[in-house]
């Protein structure tokens, strides 16, 4: 198939930047959308242009390094991680827009890729359960219900792409900062910290310029991992019983 | 195979022994050895500072627990967020000898099959170690919330992975590794939180910097503003994973790469046993010569799918066309007993044996039929998708075909590298105080290694061998300071931008990657899943002479003062052509087939791996030069009886 995209070229984050139009001919079908970036970046090198810069690792749909906004929805058409999306997905003669995340707290680095360590600070703000190396006790010491275990272990597939922020209107990283609120708060283990954790994650949050969540339900859609909404209802609880108990 | 045509490639020198082993009951040795080891006083630890390079599950969980005790530590990763090493696409499980099943599961139990299933080529008291630090780790990450899979009662469940009798593999559904590193980023973050830990992501680690014989830190590469940077230490510890990506396609992350360990080697750290690859039989094929990477399917696909390729080569008819007696179960018919379960490389070679005959199907013909028609329609399409249902969808999402009405294709693809940086039984290399942890070290699996037994060696290190050993080290410090305008530190800054000046300033005609392809190629073809004295041979001058043109054609676009992601992979490639050399060397060294290594002049009458203990149980340990020279460490077996294998 033959296809041509526009791709948001920026040289650094202080540069305005641009759409610019390519040609590709002769794309497989049976090529990843980073596999077609890959050939694209080959022509570029060999015409003395420069490559597009985008980030990327495992291929594999878990690392969440990858992330790309496609025809105006992150992570393309499909409901998946853009390195899983295949040409199989687009028309022969498409036109396809390329674009980074676009978030007030992801600036671009350079072309479609962000600077995304906001999400890195919002875990140091309480992401965590405190448990030093070697204090730990048996691990059959606490049973955890499998249901509880099972539901912890659904919101903590999160992957940290971004996507929920890049579809969000708002900008927030309210899906995000639930998941790991959902995760660590259904686990008996996470319970000394529950309450700090949603205040200090929701201040950090704030802090980094993501917008508030107003329910729009955008992010789950977008949600390679399908994190589900009700996180966020989940989240939204926890933070109104540490206000209640007067924490701050 | 008498006499060793390697030796025209290498020189021989001293046996290397580790010095740092420890005697006694096996069962001891490790408390024996931490109760030895001195100990740091916590108000000097801040005075003490450590850099750990790659924040896999090796280094996410060192630099935790290291600032945790109180040490000053600066971790450093290419990616955008430690959360991001490799670590994460692990599948299947983590092995601990927890005993939970109460099915005879025990220390010595672990030990004594990861001995075997290593072929003897790694040491004893490693591996028991190994076997009883398993047990902390469980307890560790359940502490941290790990969700591990539980059952209804609430306690935590197994499985049996990899051909092993006992059910001692813990698992978080498909995404053990994701679970497990996410669990150590966690920690890792409160720390930097805490102020103990310094992180420093896109920053890539491009020489190490040795002051007075010793390891003292690292000339880094800012990969946002290209700003070589030096960082200093009182010790190194590299944690920064395996070589797969020599070959090109694997299933390693796109940017998994040798630089750190190389650059290392090249000042003095021997690479030990760089031939012992590990190949995984149940990948997706290549689809085109676009091909980036290669995903890998579980393989407890085998356990129900059945393995076959048409009698006939180049029938292009659909699978389900061919009718039953045209259709070779090369497996079922060549080892009756195993069938389709056969271990890992027996399954590899076979599929391989098939392709090279011409019988292979799909693209280039490189792929065989697993077919599930008899499982449905023995269990049901119900069971069969409550089984793999996740497999089935993530190759249909790769190949666009529906695997419930034609059968997979799969081709084995490389997995895991076995060797690495050699190290004592502290994990320090050779060069005083560089360490080096998780799948950057050559030990513990030997030659080969078992299934859900890497998280489980990478967090070993990390949390509970390096804190320790490490530590016994520090003890001697802090070290002299060592200033940016030591003659080293200089010295070493300017070899990184004398190298970036020149990968700029070739502008040739040919791609990094079209390069990196090529070596890949000439990898697998001749130091892959079969090797031949030959083939190896050849194999050597084919990597000298494209080595010669990368160097004089490759074309590397844009400035060093960017990020430029061409820049970063023309440094990885340049280092793979170096390893790849080696690694050719050390199998055309190794005379003897064992675990993730097949000399095909090595093997019995039925195609099974031939092991040569009387002149191969040792560790190759490589010192660099313009030619390299072979160090052995001999390998010694008081526990576990020598023996071979069979599958027949």
């Amino acid at each position: 198939m033959n296809i041509t995209v526009r791709v948001w070229r920026q040289k650094n984050a202080d540069d305005k930047g641009k759409m610019v139009t390519y040609g590709l001919e002769d794309v497989s079908e049976h090529m990843s959308f980073l596999e077609m970036l890959d050939v694209l970046n080959e022509q570029l090198t060999l015409s003395d242009d420069d490559p597009i810069a985008f980030d990327h690792d495992c291929r594999e749909g878990i690392c969440g390094a990858c992330g790309v906004v496609i025809n105006g929805i992150a992570h393309g058409p499909e409901v998946t991680t853009t390195c899983q999306l295949h040409m199989r997905s687009f028309e022969d003669g498409a036109v396809i827009d390329i674009e980074p995340w676009r978030a007030g707290a992801f600036p671009v680095v350079k072309d479609l890729v962000v600077d995304r360590s906001a999400f890195d600070r919002v875990i140091q703000a309480g992401g965590y359960i405190s448990a030093p190396t070697g204090s730990a006790p048996d691990a059959h010491a606490v049973p955890v219900p499998k249901d509880d275990a099972d539901h912890a272990f659904d919101a903590a597939t999160c992957i940290g792409c971004g996507a929920c922020v890049a579809a969000c209107p708002n900008g927030s990283a309210m899906l995000f900062t639930a998941a790991k609120i959902t995760h660590l708060g259904l686990l008996p283990q996470g319970q000394p910290e529950r309450e700090s954790r949603v205040i200090g994650m929701i201040e950090q949050h704030d802090h980094e310029g993501f917008g508030g969540c107003t329910n729009i339900g955008e992010c789950t859609s977008a949600c390679p991992k399908g994190i589900p909404l009700d996180t966020i209802s989940q989240l939204n609880r926890d933070l109104l019983g540490a206000l209640a108990h007067g924490k701050s | 195979m008498t006499s060793n045509v390697s030796e025209q490639f290498h020189a021989t020198g001293a046996d290397i022994h580790d010095t740092r082993a420890p005697s006694g009951p096996i069962e001891r040795r490790w408390d024996d050895h931490k109760f030895n080891t001195l100990l740091v006083n916590p108000a000097n630890r801040r005075k003490l500072s450590v850099i750990v390079v790659g924040t896999g599950l090796a280094g996410a969980s060192a630099a935790a627990t290291l600032g945790e005790a109180g040490y000053k530590v600066k971790s450093f990763c290419y990616q955008d967020s430690p959360r991001r090493a490799h670590s994460i696409a692990a599948q299947g499980g983590i092995n601990a000898a927890k005993n939970y099943r109460n099915d005879g599961d025990s220390i010595y139990r672990l030990f004594y099959d990861t001995v075997k299933g290593g072929d003897f080529r790694a040491r004893e008291s490693n591996v028991y170690r190994l076997a009883q630090v398993s047990v902390n780790i469980i307890d560790q990450c359940v502490a941290q919330g790990v969700p591990f899979a539980r059952e209804y009662g609430g306690l935590l469940d197994n499985r049996s992975f990899g051909g092993v009798q006992v059910s001692r593999t813990f698992y978080a559904r498909g995404q053990t590794g994701q679970q497990l590193l996410i669990g150590a980023y966690q920690a890792l973050e409160r720390q930097i939180a805490a102020g103990t830990v310094e992180m420093n992501t896109r920053h890539e680690m491009l020489e190490l910097i040795m002051v007075d014989d010793k390891a003292r830190g690292v000339i880094v590469r800012d990969m946002v503003s290209g700003e070589i940077q030096t960082h200093t230490a009182d010790a190194v510890v590299l944690a920064t994973g395996g070589y797969g990506n020599v070959f090109f396609l694997s299933t390693n992350a796109m940017g998994c790469n040798v630089t750190a360990t190389w650059r290392a080697h090249r000042k003095g750290a021997y690479f030990a046993n760089p031939c012992y690859t590990q190949i995984h039989p149940t990948c997706i094929p290549v689809s085109g010569d676009y091909q980036s990477k290669l995903t890998l399917m579980s393989e407890s696909l085998r356990n129900d799918g059945r393995i076959w390729v048409p009698k006939v080569g180049g029938d292009d008819r659909l699978p389900s066309d061919i009718p039953e007696d045209e259709r070779d179960y090369y497996l079922e018919r060549i080892y009756p007993a195993f069938g389709n379960l056969v271990p890992r490389d027996i399954a590899s070679r076979a599929a391989k044996y098939q392709c090279d005959d011409g019988r292979g199907v799909g693209p280039g013909g490189l792929g065989v039929y697993l077919d599930f028609a008899d499982a449905i329609s023995r269990l049901g399409r119900a069971e069969v998708e409550a089984k793999y249902g996740n497999l089935f969808d993530m190759y249909a999402q790769i190949t666009g075909e529906n695997p419930y009405e034609q059968p997979m294709r799969i081709y084995p693809a490389v997995h895991y590298t076995m060797g690495g940086l050699w190290v004592d039984y502290d994990l320090q290399s050779n060069l005083t105080g560089l360490f080096v942890a998780g799948e950057a070290n050559f030990s513990e699996h030997g030659a080969n290694r078992l299934g859900a037994s890497a998280l489980m060696q990478g967090l070993a290190d990390g949390y509970f061998v390096l804190p320790y050993t490490l530590a016994n080290y520090l003890a001697d410090g802090p070290y002299e300071k060592v200033d940016d305008d030591h003659p080293e530190v200089v010295a070493a800054r300017q070899a990184v931008e004398d190298r970036i000046a020149k990968f700029l300033a070739i502008n040739g005609n040919r791609t990094v990657d079209s390069f990196h392809k090529e070596l890949g190629q000439i990898m697998w073809d001749y130091c892959g899943m079969e090797r031949t004295e030959e083939g190896l041979t050849k194999a050597i001058g084919l990597i000298r002479d494209l080595k010669d043109e990368f160097w004089s054609n490759v074309k590397v676009a844009g400035v060093n003062e960017e990020l430029n992601q061409t820049l970063e992979r023309a440094g990885r490639v340049a280092d793979f052509f170096e390893l790849g050399e080696l690694m050719c060397i050390d199998a055309l060294n190794r005379r003897e087939s064992c675990g993730g290594h097949f000399r095909a002049e090595s093997q019995t009458e039925d195609g099974e791996a031939l092991r040569n203990d009387d002149d191969f149980a040792y560790v190759s340990a490589w010192e660099f030069g313009d030619e390299p020279t072979l160090h052995k460490e001999p390998l010694d077996y008081e526990y576990v009886e020598m023996k071979s294998r069979s599958y027949k």
